[in-house]
């Protein structure tokens, strides 16, 4: 019956057919992954208003377990093994996603709404000078023009090292030197802050004799940015395609000029966000700061000498004062920080966009 | 200005690895040789020994005496990036620069290796584009990005890229192996066009292609895999597809190997 053998499919009573059409299957109703979420979370809370648990969190973990499984149980029953699974995977991506952005939002909100109690335009245009700890009122204006003027001498320092270095590596490397470099490198990510506050205070002030300034804290900073820089330099160098280097080099153009005109060009846009994500690393970094720059009432435009704030120091100080009023300016000051922090973010991500390798006819 | 390429005694390696062994041969300029050949026999690395791009590649290096008319382009005092210049090199896919519009990735070769009036350069642009039969289809819209036109106007936008800088000899690396016919048919239209003015050397998979566009063919051929390249023989196009004087050519494209 060597005929038989090389068909398609065996011939089929029409009985059995319409029993198992292997293209259609029982399907669970679209708004299924709802009701499902509702119905668990109306259990969870049932279930803990019923033992009298008092943390929020434990409902929430009660209400994910419920839904994940509920889901799976579920999808068994009417579409069979491989949806189930499938819808299993597809909630714990939900379950996840979720669990990971109510921190992050109750972390704004708390900010935020807590921060709007104090801010206000003479907040930002005022220092502490003569404010007294406990009394309403002063601002952060001082924190807030050291925090830029900091950020920005550790970036003038640290952008065109990180990216001349991560260039070097990954256009003319390859020998023991690039080896030795991207080895430290990786070890310098790994820098603990306070120890980079404490290698300036060494050298820069204990062994040179200079007093505490802004200068010294950018120093440090840009110690922390530097890895950052290259490595996200770096990655960025290494997505830009080798024909385009080939098509330029064929022309005859210097490899200096390839390198200037060709790659970084098409580069710019994820050296951009990569260098704003260092910037936004160490517009938070407290410790070297606290180390180097000391903190001041006053406003100090001059970064090279005497001492200055900046606004992680600022929030650290206020909080520790621990006044109500003191408290609020803290709120206020993290709040502004975060918004320093966002609008360089929206920026950085303007300049991707505009600078990126354009596609359109 | 088309010139003569005299190739004696050429090696290339990668690292310790032979990839070609001792090629000699003469290309004849205002004419196409096209190089056919199993994958991996070293076309593409001896069509990169004539312009000084094998070295780019790490652990590449070169043994033996490339003469471009009476200059030997791997002598002592040669600036490759002179070379490069003067063999310009067309590569298998195409590769406009994504951060420039169509005028200036043509423009590329020009600006970035010095000083050009505006005026001057919109004239060799137009010249290039003419010449590579893209100037109607682009006119309109120079400013656009070069990455937003098809496949095939691409590949003639990088032709016209090459041939901007006026070299002496054009390398052609696979050209059309990521076009459709259509693109390929006017690629081949453009070689023959081109020969007029330059020294052409296409790499190429396709037999058909070659007997078409090409006066001279090379047959390339390796022992076995691992072994270097070699050249096995070079003649009139119409001799190695009608009479090829070595039986492994003659097995090649009629297809029995390969």
């Amino acid at each position: 019956m060597s005929h038989n053998a090389i068909q398609d499919r065996p011939p089929v009573t029409t009985t059995t057919a319409v029993k198992h059409d292997p293209l259609r299957h029982a399907r669970l109703p679209r708004w299924t992954p709802f009701a499902v979420a509702v119905g668990s979370i109306t259990a969870a809370v049932g279930l803990g208003l019923a033992a009298g648990w008092h943390s929020r969190i434990q409902w929430g973990l009660v209400a994910a377990t419920f839904f994940v499984l509920a889901t799976y149980v579920i999808t068994t029953k009417v579409e069979g093994s491989r949806q189930a699974k499938d819808r299993v995977a597809t909630s714990l991506v939900w379950v996840c996603f979720i669990l990971a952005v109510v921190p992050l939002l109750s972390l704004a909100w708390v900010t935020i709404s807590k921060g709007l109690e104090v801010l206000d335009p003479y907040f930002l245009t005022h220092s502490m000078n003569g404010v007294l700890d406990a009394e309403a009122g002063g601002g952060v204006y001082h924190a807030l023009l050291g925090t830029i003027e900091q950020v920005g001498i550790a970036t003038l320092i640290a952008a065109p090292i990180g990216l001349l270095t991560a260039v070097y590596l990954v256009e003319y490397g390859g020998g023991k030197l690039s080896q030795a470099v991207t080895f430290f490198v990786d070890v310098m990510t790994g820098i603990p802050s306070i120890v980079a506050g404490l290698f300036i205070l060494a050298t820069w002030n204990l062994m040179l004799g200079f007093g505490p300034s802004g200068f010294a804290g950018a120093m440090a900073l840009a110690i922390l940015m530097m890895p950052v820089v290259v490595r996200s330099t770096e990655e960025m160098l290494k997505l830009v395609p080798n024909e385009l280097r080939e098509a330029s080099l064929a022309l005859g153009i210097p490899k200096w000029r390839t390198i200037l005109k060709v790659v970084l060009p098409t580069a710019i846009g994820g050296i951009t966000t990569g260098v704003m994500l260092a910037v936004a690393r160490i517009t938070g970094e407290t410790a070297p700061v606290l180390l180097l720059v000391f903190g001041t009432k006053l406003i100090n435009p001059n970064p090279f000498e005497g001492a200055q704030s900046s606004l992680p120091l600022y929030v650290y100080e206020q909080y520790a004062v621990g006044t109500d009023a003191a408290v609020a300016r803290a709120w206020a000051a993290a709040l502004v920080l975060i918004a320093f922090v966002m609008i360089l973010n929206l920026v950085a991500r303007g300049i991707a966009r505009w600078k990126a390798p354009k596609t359109g006819r | 200005m088309a010139k003569r390429i005299d190739v004696s005694g050429l090696s290339a390696y990668y690292g310790a690895h032979k990839a070609i062994d001792d090629i000699s041969m003469t290309v004849e300029p205002r004419s196409v040789t096209a190089f056919i050949g199993p994958s991996g026999c070293g076309k593409s690395t001896f069509l990169r020994t004539l312009n000084r791009m094998h070295e780019v590649t790490p652990g590449g290096r070169v043994e033996g005496k490339v003469m471009l008319d009476d200059e030997n382009l791997y002598g002592s005092h040669v600036d490759p990036v002179a070379v490069r210049r003067t063999v310009g090199m067309v590569f298998q896919r195409p590769n406009p620069f994504p951060t420039m519009s169509i005028f200036d990735n043509v423009a590329a070769g020009l600006r970035l290796n010095g000083k050009y009036k505006k005026s001057q350069l919109s004239e060799i642009v137009e010249r290039s584009l003419k010449g590579a039969n893209l100037w109607n289809e682009v006119k309109d819209r120079l400013n656009k990005p070069g990455s937003g036109l098809s496949g095939g106007q691409q590949q003639r936008l990088c032709i016209a890229r090459a041939i901007a800088v006026e070299p002496d000899v054009l390398l052609m690396d696979e050209p059309c192996s990521a076009l459709d016919p259509i693109s390929t048919l006017a690629i081949e239209d453009l070689i023959g066009e081109l020969k007029e003015r330059f020294t052409i050397v296409i790499v190429t998979h396709n037999m058909q292609q070659a007997a078409r566009v090409s006066d001279r063919t090379a047959f390339f051929n390796l022992a076995a895999v691992g072994q270097p390249g070699k050249l096995i023989e070079l003649d009139d196009t119409e001799r190695i597809f009608s009479n090829p004087s070595v039986q492994a050519t003659e097995d090649y494209i009629s297809g029995r190997f390969g």
